[in-house]
């Protein structure tokens, strides 16, 4: 009997565990897949609106205009407060958006996990994609609007966006691989995040100013590093700090009024521990995943 | 070359004595849930040559199912390797990565990515699936308006049409409308003769018989039987009647069948002939009256519950006294293909039918049909041979073949 086709050659194992880049391998193999479903995300998202992809865009300056009315009247107390508030509310969306879809990626997709065979890991990371799309759109809508505004942004900053954006991808990643499973076993894990992503919320310097909150702590005989155990802060306030372009606003103190090398290390030390939680990611769900068509 | 090697595969399912998947619960029991182990496959050894079909049978349990799901890859064995060289498409769901919002053209995309295939790939293939579909004024129509046919014809033709070296069926070649049933056997036969490695979980032995060239059987996770499919299905219709015990009470009343004894020309712990054999039904029965016009009747029913042959055998118009009696039926040949038959007897007073002994459901025997013809009956076969072609001139003797099976054809 012949063989059939070139590819008869290629050799695939199927055994209970498989290491680390086995696993990515696999994943990069299934990367159409992966394109594949962010595409359809998006397309059924926007199926039968006739604005589709504008919508996404519409958000931030919907938000923009309601923010700079709303804060010219209650005078919050200083200038442009709407574009600072975007810089972080725009990194907490993609935050949220991934994780509040991510965490159900597999207990709704319990038809496809126990019919058909691809590395479960495609589908929390193609949550984290889909929002990563809106984010994309989102920011590019926010600078447009900016340069409109002639806001000065400091590109002695801008620089290091790429690199916050990165950190953040990969701590995503990583929650998105441990909530999806982790739901599997506890359904009450996609309740116990939304009163999370809350509270998280505001552990973040978003309607605040990150200086706010290191005063206090510092005032309380506390370490003022404690806000930064958030790891979503050193991304937040990168962007403030790049986008909104000051580390103060008149005799304010918003940032530390520090250089570079604050914002860099922070985002290195986001950057490493991501690393590191994305390997135990992929290594936990590697173990859980074997089991995951037999749960649901 | 082997197309799949699976070693020592075990498949431990943990059964979860009270399924609650709430929180509460666990902090309660402190993270640990009581299971339960079941153990679906064990320790299974199993090499497929590339260019074989297997047959894969068992009954419900048996862990065919699971075994399928391991080699594609749904499930991962708890222990043991399995090793596939080349493509693998499975036909065991058909259309289930499908997004009713989407179109036949995306959904066709998505459900090749699924099987890890590339966009420029599916491009290539893309007509050829539309056309096996039948679908093409469909295909960019959203799937929520296609029928379920249409439905699993765009998934079948994804699967079927992507090149696979290894092919999974299971149960679904009994889908669609017999037309397109038709269309996918040809598909498969097709496969066949290209070499490839195909797979087909089912119980029904017919479907084995028809495509197979080789079948295992699974029993309780283990496999008790690998060979040629006559063989392999003798040993499923056994070890599916070992698991079958019958229980019911017998007749009270003033006629009683004690006993049926089927007498078949093979042994084993079923009475089983092969097809065309002789078979003799002995009917022992107690009159507590005598009997005046005793009648014996006889059914043969298939396992689809359909009446292969039922009749009435008057035995004279001498009366039995009361007490034990015997009656035997001989049937000189049992034309009826392969299958479990079950065998129905009746003993009557052809003037007093009130008092009528019935034995349903309880006597069964098996034919096994050593040659390739498949269906309900075997027909007897003469002659098979070429006729001389019309238009040609019919100087050339034609060429006879005689059947070397009569009784199988």
């Amino acid at each position: 009997m012949g063989s059939a086709g070139g590819s008869s050659s290629e050799l695939r194992i199927i055994s209970a565990r498989r290491s680390i880049p086995e696993h990515l391998r696999e994943i990069w193999e299934f990367r159409e897949l992966l394109g594949g479903l962010i595409r359809k995300e998006l397309k059924v998202r926007y199926k039968n609106s006739v604005l589709g992809f504008a919508w996404s865009m519409a958000q931030p300056a919907f938000l923009l205009a309601v923010y700079t009315f709303v804060f010219s009247v209650l005078g919050q107390g200083f200038q442009r407060f709407s574009i600072w508030l975007l810089c972080g509310l725009i990194v907490w969306t993609l935050v949220s958006t991934t994780l509040v879809t991510a965490v159900q990626a597999i207990t709704v997709n319990a038809n496809l996990v126990g019919k058909v065979p691809f590395p479960r890991a495609v589908l929390p990371l193609s949550t984290f994609g889909s929002a990563f799309v809106h984010f994309l759109l989102q920011f590019a809508t926010f600078m447009a609007i900016v340069a409109i505004a002639r806001h000065p942004i400091d590109w002695a900053y801008v620089w290091m966006l790429p690199l916050a954006v990165l950190a953040l991808s990969l701590l995503l990643a990583a929650l998105a691989l441990m909530l999806s499973v982790v739901n599997v076993y506890a359904r009450d894990t996609q309740h116990l995040l939304e009163l999370a992503l809350i509270a998280m919320f505001w552990a973040n310097p978003i309607i605040y100013e990150y200086q706010r909150a290191a005063t206090w702590f510092s005032q309380h005989s506390l370490p003022t590093w404690l806000p930064l155990l958030n790891p979503f802060t050193a991304i937040v306030t990168t962007f403030q700090r790049a986008i909104y372009g000051a580390s103060s606003v008149g005799d304010r103190q918003l940032l530390p009024d520090v250089g570079q090398w604050w914002y860099l290390r922070n985002i290195g030390i986001i950057g490493a521990v991501s690393l590191g939680l994305l390997a135990l990611a992929l290594w936990y769900f590697d173990r859980a995943e074997s089991n995951l068509a037999e749960i649901l | 070359m082997e197309a799949i090697v699976a070693e020592g595969i075990s498949k431990v399912f943990k059964l979860h004595v009270n399924p609650s998947q709430s929180m509460k619960e666990r902090l309660v029991r402190l993270g640990r849930s009581q299971t339960r182990e079941f153990i679906a496959l064990q320790h299974m050894d199993l090499t497929v040559q590339s260019g074989e079909t297997l047959g894969i049978l068992g009954h419900n349990g048996s862990g065919k199912s699971t075994l399928l799901k391991c080699i594609s890859g749904i499930l991962k064995p708890t222990t043991g390797q399995i090793r596939l060289r080349g493509r693998i498409a499975s036909l065991l769901e058909l259309g289930a990565g499908f997004h009713p919002e989407l179109t036949g053209r995306e959904n066709v995309y998505i459900n090749a990515a699924f099987l890890g295939i590339s966009r420029q790939e599916i491009e290539r293939r893309f007509d050829a699936i539309v056309d096996f579909a039948e679908l093409d004024q469909f295909i960019d129509e959203p799937v929520k308006h296609y029928s379920s046919g249409m439905y699993v014809r765009l998934g079948f033709a994804v699967a079927i049409n992507l090149d696979p070296d290894i092919l999974l069926v299971d149960e679904v070649l009994a889908v669609g409308d017999e037309v397109f049933q038709m269309k996918c056997l040809d598909r498969v036969r097709q496969f066949q003769q290209e070499g490839r490695t195909i797979l087909v979980v089912t119980h029904a032995a017919d479907v084995v018989r028809q495509v197979c060239n080789r079948a295992i059987v699974l029993h309780h996770g283990e496999k008790v039987a690998d060979g040629k499919p006559g063989d392999a299905i003798r040993i499923f219709r056994e070890h599916l009647h070992g698991s079958l015990s019958d229980t019911a009470p017998a007749d009270e009343g003033p006629l009683r069948i004690t006993a049926v004894e089927v007498a078949g020309t093979r042994g084993g712990p079923q009475p089983g002939i092969e097809s065309g054999d002789p078979l003799t039904v002995t009917v022992n029965f107690t009159a507590d009256e005598p009997i005046e016009q005793p009648t014996v009747a006889l059914s043969v029913v298939s396992p689809e519950g359909q009446t292969m042959y039922a009749a009435d055998f008057d035995l004279g118009k001498t009366a039995l006294p009361p007490g034990n009696h015997s009656v035997s039926v001989q049937f000189t040949e049992v034309p009826l293909l392969d299958g479990r038959y079950t065998l129905n007897s009746r003993v009557f007073d052809r003037l007093h039918t009130d008092s009528a002994a019935t034995r349903a459901g309880r006597d069964q025997f098996t034919v096994l049909n050593p040659g390739i013809a498949h269906g309900v009956v075997s027909l007897r076969v003469g002659d098979v041979r070429i006729l001389p072609a019309h238009d040609a001139p019919a100087d050339i003797p034609p060429q006879a073949s005689h059947p070397t099976d009569p009784k199988g054809i």
